[in-house]
């Protein structure tokens, strides 16, 4: 079984509400994380995450100067700054599915609705940690894979080009998942 | 197609990805550097994080009833500025700001059905295709059961009149977007959050 020494992982947090982000904060220091960094817009979470050098970014959709997309855009240009593959959890009160989609392909790794629960918290911190998704990029996209799941059955027309190797990259089935987070 | 890496055996970084290259996309597997978070010793006797977190949390919400109401002054005044102005492109964004933040906080803080009404109000506003058209008067019953949730919370019977009344809140902003829109209410799509793993007790 792997737990999360989070002592040893370095937040960085991103809401325009203070509120939040003292509750955040609370949570994380409850798991047992010391390094916390905050950021209260867009635009000095950059600042932050290329100061920082943040293990896993957690931020807000909304937010002034530019949003949570628009912050998640600028970290996943390759060769632009430390670390374009960074964990980024994104937590918002938006839950509509097409926020999601929108989300995810602008390279959010994790998606959290709001309100937020310790658990809920704690199993997205756990998946990015245990189980980190390879990459994929594109002429359009470069992120997470979005697949999440490779399915044996599937029987569609292929959107990926020259796939024949994809199968190696090693998924994680979801069973697997669970016990390790048992 | 092509594959093999690139960087990590040419500049010697031991950190660089494997790169593998296909028809119009590339696969790249990073190096997991948070592999050093990884404890793998038993967690037995050890304190449960998510209960701690859940107790620091609890040891926190004494502050949570004043947080509440400096969310819904907020509110109050973004409302002010919507009376005062109209709807412009600046007091669209402050009043659905205000409600959407108070969408997200309020269970958290110990107030679902004030998040219920606040949903209604972001639900009004965002579904409008011009805000100009919405009646003040709706804006208004929204922020006044915001507040009168908040201010109520805890007297007998709150919540029956909490639900009595976003219930009407929602029947109403129903009427007023299917009168907006043709007869149609717009789509809700609303999605849980999705759950990285099933639930213990799922099929």
């Amino acid at each position: 079984m792997i737990r999360i020494d989070f002592n040893r992982l370095r937040f960085l947090l991103i809401d325009d509400n203070a509120h939040m982000r003292r509750i955040l904060r609370t949570l994380l220091h409850g798991f047992g994380s010391r390094e916390v960094y905050e950021a209260e817009d867009g635009a000095a979470g950059l600042e932050a995450f290329t100061h920082n050098i943040p293990d896993i970014v957690i931020t807000d959709w909304a937010m002034p100067i530019f949003d949570g997309l628009e912050l998640t855009q600028m970290i996943r240009q390759p060769g632009a700054n430390a670390n374009p593959f960074v964990p980024i959890i994104m937590l918002t009160g938006h839950s509509e599915k097409k926020r999601v989609m929108a989300a995810r392909d602008c390279g959010v790794t994790e998606f959290l609705v709001k309100p937020i629960s310790a658990n809920a918290l704690y199993q997205r911190v756990l998946t990015v940690v245990v189980n980190p998704r390879p990459f994929i990029k594109t002429k359009t996209f470069f992120g997470p894979d979005r697949r999440r799941l490779v399915n044996p059955n599937y029987v569609g027309v292929e959107r990926r080009k020259g796939t024949a190797k994809a199968e190696i990259i090693p998924q994680q089935a979801l069973l697997e998942r669970v016990k390790i987070s048992e | 197609m092509t594959s093999g890496r690139r960087g990590g055996r040419k500049t010697g970084k031991p950190d660089a990805p494997k790169v593998t290259n296909f028809g119009d996309h590339a696969v790249i597997v990073p190096k997991n550097l948070l592999r050093k978070a990884w404890a793998r010793n038993s967690a037995e006797g050890l304190p449960d994080p998510v209960a701690d977190a859940e107790r620091a949390l609890a040891a926190l919400s004494g502050e949570f009833a004043g947080w509440m109401d400096s969310e819904c002054e907020r509110l109050d005044t973004a409302r002010k500025a919507v009376r005062a102005k109209g709807f412009d492109a600046e007091t669209r964004q402050a009043l659905y700001h205000a409600a959407h933040d108070i969408k997200g906080e309020a269970a958290t803080f110990g107030f679902p059905r004030a998040a219920t009404a606040a949903a209604s109000l972001c639900r009004l506003i965002e579904r409008t295709t011009d805000t100009r058209r919405i009646p003040l008067t709706l804006v208004d019953q929204h922020v006044d059961a915001v507040r009168a949730i908040v201010r109520e919370h805890g007297t007998t019977r709150a919540e029956i009149v909490a639900d009595a009344l976003t219930a009407r809140l929602r029947e109403i902003v129903d009427a007023f977007l299917k009168s907006e829109n043709g007869g149609r209410l717009p789509d809700d799509d609303e999605v849980l959050s999705p759950p990285t793993v099933p639930r213990a007790d799922g099929p």
